[in-house]
Parts: structure tokens; sequence; C-alpha cells
């Protein structure tokens, strides 16, 4: 109900102590960690405040407000690691996360690829890279809950046959980071995030039920779409899958929609990932330089655009994040590295560390997407006599190693250049080696609702499972 | 409450303390407040191309107050434990109500808890050096499995989070609860083709567990079998027909296909295929499902759950008929159903909601022979990914890992990986057949759900499905697998 008076309390949750310099606090830690023995260290700080409300049916049901912190350390005994993390900011939780950092690292194996970046590598992005506005907090409580409870309205009035609904949501978010290591770097970014969102249930006369969900996401309030928006697009999705059947078992054309192809764009990602590619578990392994899709498919990673959801100044390892070409015209470019990989595979790293509290750095994207083609979404499904247009996958069913995939779907049939009736209950299966090259359309509608973005595309020659 | 309680002796907290906050909490009028003081420590081992190249430990600790109105819920944490920043909390979560405020009742009960998992040493406390010599022992044995492993990766997990549950109506919980983990995956390779395979295990156990019940050789040998079996596996095929599932892990289906759907609130607020349904048939004679947190030493077994309730073994299906929901305080209260101690959270920084604990099918009367033999044509899956449903059309999925083709009764050649897909509501009602070799997993699962990780268990006998979609990529012209 509106009557709730979050206003009141709205910046008092962040926890007063935030406001203690950070950056000074990681910087310690390190010349800490050096007095304690270790050649080289890396400390990591986190903070982050969040609010997320759900309405249901007209009603608050849920009502989220808090702020958190931690901090990892990662120190080297010359070419062996340990990390150590701790919620705990006290000088004893401080002192026991340097101390067990300092044994651990006894514990652990000589590598000789080891080690943090070189001192002309580290750096950041100059410039406002547009990632952080205060405004995602400007709302009052009550207009944060009315933004969930209009998108949630927009959806259930949209059609006598949504009948239920699992809310319509806001959230807001806003983080920061520091990083400081050895090597005399140091440094830290802000980044803010709210989303709309809404989960209409749709019934049919025999009592059917499907839901599907629509939401905005941005960095800004001012960019995000109006609640109405998201209400009336996920009251759309939602209401198309009523009376879904399923479909034959049959090879025919799949055209996959943003959301889905994104996720089969995060298989090239996944097969890219330095840490996959050195240990041979990746089916593109010893690609760079050959074909590994067509030519019309071009893939970048960029994690400097302003304003993007992958985007920051500089990677889990400190060092400034660039632009890449993955695959240019189908053929492979560049596998997406951090420090350690890039040594493994005798490369320069990509700046695609991403870092957590512990352990080693991993590989993140940048904002990762494929470059769009020419073509409307409705130009593609006009020249499909019969295929399926997927909107939704179930489960995870690809293997990076071997390539093979298979997943379960739901989506609407297309018959005569026309999307005709829903369909669910059906997998959709290939193998990731050839996939790439069978993407035969590639449509104009990129949108980035997230850090990896792809437009509506054509995939020939997949086997879809069903009856 | 002893006073020898985790947080009362480390953070300075003390009973007089707790209706002070929870008072706070209910200061705008809720019904309902509770209070859940987390301590988690943590170590992790991992080991690459033999070498052990990460190792990390970690603290987190917190405080979550939530204040339920009606179907309401307020929520606010902190991962201070100072007095200010509990109130400060409490006082957050509270304006999800408006109203006079409420007093907490006067005095805590603590239930009688069971103990299923005494660990005299957690092994977050054991020697660093033998958690080592457990990651080392799996890659050796993996390499050694056969020369066509190519890639091993052994990874060790362990925990230990230290928990209090105090509510506004008058319980009082605490409880230690180890969990621990080892994992190998393999990765083997012919000069055509690759495989993969992992295998892992452990429980709410102490260290010694890896030295005898189950050592890192039993996983080792395990994920190398399954990743040189896939060199040689076959196109799976495309369509419906007969799935035999494997003793175990695959009991996955049970936890995607009815399990999720059974979970009170999805079905208070009828968003859930089988709201309506409890009376009914949604399954076989033969299958009876149960939810069991209370089995000793199992990764989804828990003394108490997140809000304090004794865990308990609930029966969602009995012969085929559904009998009732896994829930939680919230929606056993707004429901009218007895709280079967099923309320969970991630952490301090999340919601509880109703969760599964170990759930699995009981055994039946069938010869797993039998039901090999009784299959004329259909896939065989003895080991699985994860799965995945959509609960509110009942839709699931779970990804074959391991699986053979069955032809004229007899197990044949290994399938690649292949995603089976079916309906929650009905896929039960078509197992024809229940093995007597129940078997629980190993100790590998983890649930996610609304963003929120649990650890949990799954079993099940060897069962035939008469129909079930199976999404692999065989053409009807290739191999013969088509009807």
């Amino acid at each position: 109900m509106s009557e709730i008076q979050t206003e009141t309390t709205q910046l008092e949750t962040r926890n007063p102590k935030l406001e203690t310099d950070l950056k000074e606090l990681a910087q310690d830690m390190v010349r800490r960690a050096m007095a304690g023995g270790a050649t080289a260290a890396e400390a990591v700080v986190r903070e982050g405040d969040e609010f997320s409300t759900v309405v249901r049916l007209g009603q608050v049901e849920t009502l989220k407000e808090s702020g958190s912190r931690a901090i990892g350390v990662r120190v080297f005994f010359g070419k062996r690691a340990a990390s150590t993390y701790s919620s705990d900011f006290s000088r004893a939780g401080l002192d026991r996360m340097l101390k067990s950092a300092l044994e651990l690292a006894k514990i652990t194996s000589e590598d000789p690829f080891g080690g943090i970046p070189e001192v002309s590598q580290l750096g950041s992005l100059k410039g406002d890279l547009d990632l952080y506005h205060e405004d995602v907090y400007s709302l009052p409580g009550t207009q944060r809950i009315e933004y969930a409870r209009r998108a949630e309205k927009a959806a259930l009035d949209f059609d006598p046959r949504i009948k239920n609904s699992e809310g319509g949501s806001f959230d807001a978010a806003t983080g920061r980071k520091v990083l400081a290591n050895s090597h005399g770097f140091v440094g830290e970014y802000r980044r803010s995030y709210c989303s709309v969102a809404a989960i209409p249930i749709a019934q049919d006369e025999k009592g059917g039920m499907q839901r599907d969900y629509w939401f905005s996401v941005a960095r800004s309030l001012g960019r995000l779409d109006p609640p109405e928006h998201v209400g009336r697009i996920a009251a759309e999705r939602t209401i198309r899958r009523l009376g879904a059947r399923k479909a034959k078992t049959s090879h025919v054309p799949v055209i996959f929609d943003p959301m889905v192809a994104a996720s089969i764009l995060e298989h090239i990602f996944e097969g890219v990932n330095g840490d996959s590619v050195y240990r041979g578990a990746s089916f593109l392994a010893g690609k760079l330089g050959q074909k590994i899709a067509g030519e019309n498919v071009t893939v970048i990673d960029d994690g400097t655009m302003p304003g993007g959801f992958g985007t920051s100044p500089f990677d889990g390892e400190g060092i400034p994040t660039r632009r890449k070409l993955v695959i240019e015209n189908g053929v492979l470019k560049s596998y997406l590295l951090n420090t350690y990989t890039a040594k493994k595979l005798g490369l320069e790293t990509t700046a695609n560390a991403s870092r957590g509290l512990a352990g080693t750095p991993g590989i993140g994207p940048g904002n990762y997407f494929l470059q769009p083609g020419t073509k409307t979404p409705k130009e593609i499904i006009g020249d499909v006599k019969e295929g399926l247009y997927v909107t939704e996958f179930l489960g995870h069913g690809a293997n990076l190693v071997t390539g093979d995939y298979s997943r379960g779907a739901s989506g609407l049939w297309i018959s005569g250049g026309e999307l005709t009736y829903p369909v669910e209950e059906i997998t959709v299966a290939g193998n990731l080696k050839e996939m790439f090259f069978h993407i035969s359309e590639i449509a104009n509608d990129l949108e980035f609702r997230g850090a990896v973005a792809s437009p509506t595309i054509r995939i020939d020659g997949l086997t879809v499972g069903g009856e | 409450m002893n006073h020898d309680n985790f947080f009362f002796k480390h953070y300075g907290l003390t009973q007089a303390d707790l209706p002070r906050y929870l008072a706070a909490a209910l200061s705008a009028g809720g019904d309902y407040a509770d209070l859940y003081f987390e301590y988690l420590s943590s170590t992790s081992l991992s080991v690459d191309e033999s070498m052990v190249k990460s190792a990390s430990q970690g603290i987190s600790a917190g405080c979550g107050v939530r204040v339920v109105s009606g179907e309401r819920t307020g929520y606010a944490y902190t991962d201070d434990l100072s007095p200010e920043r509990i109130l400060h909390a409490a006082r957050t979560a509270a304006l999800i109500a408006s109203g006079p405020a409420k007093t907490p009742a006067v005095g805590f009960q603590q239930k009688p808890a069971r103990s299923l998992y005494p660990v005299s040493l957690p092994s977050v406390d054991a020697e660093i050096t033998a958690k080592v010599e457990l990651v080392m022992r799996v890659d050796a044995a993996a390499r050694a499995y056969d020369p066509r492993i190519k890639e091993v990766r052994a990874s060790y997990a362990d925990e230990l989070r230290n928990i209090l549950v105090v509510t506004s109506d008058g319980t009082i919980a605490e409880d230690s609860q180890p969990l621990a983990r080892l994992n190998a995956s393999c990765i083997a390779k012919s000069e055509q083709q690759s495989g993969r395979g992992s295998a892992g295990g452990g429980g709410r156990v102490a260290l010694d567990f890896f030295f005898g019940e189950k050592t890192p050789e039993h996983f080792a040998k395990e994920a190398a079998r399954q990743a040189i079996l896939q060199l040689d596996a076959r196109e799976a095929p495309a369509g419906e027909m007969e799935v035999v599932l494997g003793p175990g892990w695959p009991g996955v289906l049970l936890h995607e296909a009815v399990g999720h759907g059974l979970e009170a609130d999805f079905n208070r607020k009828k968003t859930s295929a089988f709201a309506g349904l409890v009376g009914r048939r949604v399954a076989s004679e033969k299958c009876t499902v149960v939810d069991n947190g209370t089995m000793p030493w199992r990764r989804g077994s828990l003394n108490v759950d997140d809000e304090g309730q004794p865990t308990q073994e609930t029966v969602l299906i009995e012969n085929g008929i559904l009998k009732g929901y896994l829930s939680d305080k919230l929606s056993a209260k707004l429901m009218g159903i007895s709280d079967t101690g099923n309320g969970r959270r991630e952490s301090y920084e999340h919601i509880p909601m109703p969760r599964m604990t170990n759930t699995y099918m009981l055994p039946g009367q069938d010869d797993p022979e039998d039901i090999i033999r009784s299959v004329k044509h259909g896939v065989y899956a003895v080991n699985f990914g994860g799965g995945q449903v959509d609960i509110t059309n009942g839709k699931f999925v779970f990804s074959a890992s391991e699986a053979y083709m069955i032809e004229d009764g007899k197990i044949t050649a290994p399938i690649k990986g292949a995603t089976l897909i079916g309906n929650g509501p009905d896929v039960l009602t078509r197992v024809s057949m229940v093995g007597h070799d129940l078997q629980l997993d190993e100790g590998v699962g983890t649930c996610g759900k609304d963003g929120q990780a649990v650890p949990v268990g799954v079993g099940i006998p060897t069962i035939k499905v008469d129909r079930l979609t199976v999404g692999g990529t065989a053409r009807k012209d290739s191999g013969g697998f088509m009807q």
C-alpha cells in the first residue's frame, strides 16, 4: 500500500561507515600484505545498496532495503597465490583476513604463469563513462512502489485473460568498487542500476496457464521505459503463449528473438574464454585466425561504451578496458583473456579480467554483442515457410567441450511467413561448431538489456524435437 | 538459550537485546517479525594442471530482519552486528506495516531439535594440508584412469554456517551447519572426439568422510569414466520415446517436475500448474514422493529451517495422489496449512521462502533389469547436468549427460548429451515401473529460486517413463533411432 513511509528512511539505510575512505583501506591492506612478506598483493573492496519492491495484484508484497560491503585480498609469495575475504571490517576482522591469506599462500603450488599485471599495463579510462546516476534513488518510497504497481496494472488491464500475476517490481542499486595492488595501482568506480518489470499470468478457457515477463533496465531512472510500456509488452508476450501445443519433430529454420539469441551468443563468449581455451575445454580452442562462423557474423566486445551495462574504466586486475573484434566476418580474431590466461597462451591480455572477492580472477564480458544486419525481424520471419520462432529457453544444455547443444524451448510456429500458433515442450538441438556457420540472417534490432546483446537471428540445420 | 551461543560469545549479543530488536521491528505494527543472525566461514581449493592454483578462505556475517504484515513482507539486513545497525535494520523493515506498535512475545522457547550432523571438528577448522591431499589425489586418480584423460580439475569447498533465529512469537533456534563437497571434472580426447565428465559429492560431513566413505579416487574415476564414455557417443535421438532413468541423481526429475510446483508460495498465489490439485491423481499408483529434511549427514538436511522450525519428512505424493505442499511460516499461516519446516534462505541478505530439502521417490517392486528388458526402443539416462522448470505451465527440462540407447530390451550404445522435456503435472502418470533400488545422489545439488541458491538432495529408484520427449539431433534417416 502506498501509505508505506519508506521515504523517511530512504538514504539513511546506507551504512554511515561507507563514507570511510575505501581507497585508503585497500592500499593499506596491500601495504600490510607486503610488510607481511608477500611479493605482490591486490585488494578489492565492494560496497553497495539495494532497494527492491514487488507489488502483486495491486498490493505490496515485499519491500527490501539494505546496504553491505566486503573486502578481499590476493597475495603472492613468488609464484604461489592465495586469497581471502571478509565482511567484517573491524581491526580484528581485517587482521585475520590478512593473516590467513599469508598462511594459505604457503600451501598452493608454484605456478610459473602467476602474478599481477606489469606496471606498464595498469591504468584507468579517463573521462565520465556515464555509469553512475544518483537518480536511481531519487524517487520517494511511495513512487518506487507506484512504478511496480503501474507496470503490473498495465499488464492486468491489457486483456481479461490476464487473471493472475507474479507481480510488478521496481529495483534500484548502486555499487562502488575499489581495486589496489602492489604495483601502485589504485582505482575506483561507482555504478548505478534500476529496473522495472512485470510477470503476468494468463489463463485460457480450459484453465491452462502461461506466464511471461518483460522488463526495462537502465543506469539512470530517466532512461527507464515507462512502467505502462513494460507491463503492456509483458502482457502481449504472455497472451500469445495461451493454448500452446507441441510441435512435430522436424528440421526447420529456427529464428531466435533477441533475448534467446543473446544466450546463444554467450556460448561463443564461453568458447573464446581464455580459461577454456588454454585447457582445450572449448570447441573454439586453437581456432584463432580461422573461420568459425559465416561471413555475416561479426562479434565485438567493448568495455568502454559510455553508459553500457558491461562498461568499466578498468578490468578486475586494474587494466584499462578496450574494444576488440572477437569475430570479424566469420574469422576468430581474438580470445577474451585476463593476465593469467594471456600468459598461458603467449598472448596479450584483452582486459577481460573479472574479479570477485575471492579466488583467482575469472573472465567476463564488456559490452559483448553481435553486429546487427539490415533486415527487420518481420522480414526475416516473412521469408520462412515453415519454422520455429523461439522466445524462451528452458535449461542449459550446451556442452562447450564437444559443442553439443540441446535445450528446451517455447515460442511460436511460423507458417507461410507469419507467426501462427504458440508451441511448447519442445527441444532445439544441434552442434555449436556448425551452428555459427548456419546463422543465415541477422536482423537490425540490436538493443542492450544487459552486457551481452544480440539482434534477432535465424539459424538453419537445427533439430526441433517434439511429438 | 545458553551463553555459549556463537553470537553471544563473539558479538557481545545478549538475551536482553533480542526483545529490543524485535520490538523495533514491530514498532509500526507488523504481525510478526524475526531476526536471522548468520556467521559463515568458508574455504575452497582448486587444482588445475596438477597444481593447486587457487586457495581461498572467507568470512561473511550479518543479520536480516523480517517483518510480516498480512501478506506483506518488509526486509532489511546489516553486515555490521552492532546494536545500532541491527536496530536500524529493524526499523527499516518495520515500515512495511503502518499502525500502532506491537510487542513481541515475552520469553523464548527453544524447540527440541535433532542433531543430524554432529561433527566434532568442522571441516573448515581441519588441517588445510589434508584438503590439499584430497584435491591432489583426485587429480592423480583421474589422470591414471586412462591416457586419453587430458585435463583434470579438482576442487574442494567447505563451510560452517552458524545461525541464530529469533521470532516475535517466542521461538529461538540455533544451529551449526557444516557443508563440504569434493568435485572432479575431466576432459578426454581421442583423435576424433572430445568428452567431458564430472562427479562430486559430500554433505553435512566432516573431512574424514572423504578419507573413508567417499574417497577422492571414487569421484575421480567416475568423472574420468564419463569423459571417456563420451568419446564413443552417438547422436542422441529426437522425439517422444520410452525413457528409463537410473537410480540416484536422475531424481532431479522429481525436483523439477513436481518439487518446485509443490512449493506452497506458488500454490497460495495460484501461479503453479499444481494449484488446486491436492487430493487429485498427479502420478501413477507406483509413485510416492517425499521431501525429507531429517536425513543424517545429507546435503539437503537441516536440524531447523531458516525460520527456526524443525525439519520433517513430508509426503508430497502418495500412491499417485497429491497430498500436500512444502511450506514456510508465511504460506502456512495464509493458507491455513501446517508449517513443514521448508522455510529456507541463501543468507542473511535474503527473505526466506518454501524450498525443498532432500526430495525422492520411495522404492517400488520392480527389478531394474526387468525395467530395461521391457523397453523395445528408448533411452536409458543415468547422469544429468541440471534442470529447470516453468512453474506456471508445468514444463520442465533436465539435461542428460550420460545416456544410452535401449534397443530390444538391451542397453546398446552411449549417446551424446541431450535435454529431456516434459510436463510436470502429468509426467509421473506415465511412470509404469518403479525399481526397488532407491538411491540418493552423492551430495552435489544446488537449487536456485528467485536468485537464491540453497543446497538440496534428490533421489529416485530406477523408473520407466512410457513417453518423454528427448532432445537429440539424430535424423530419422541416420542410425535408425526414430520410430
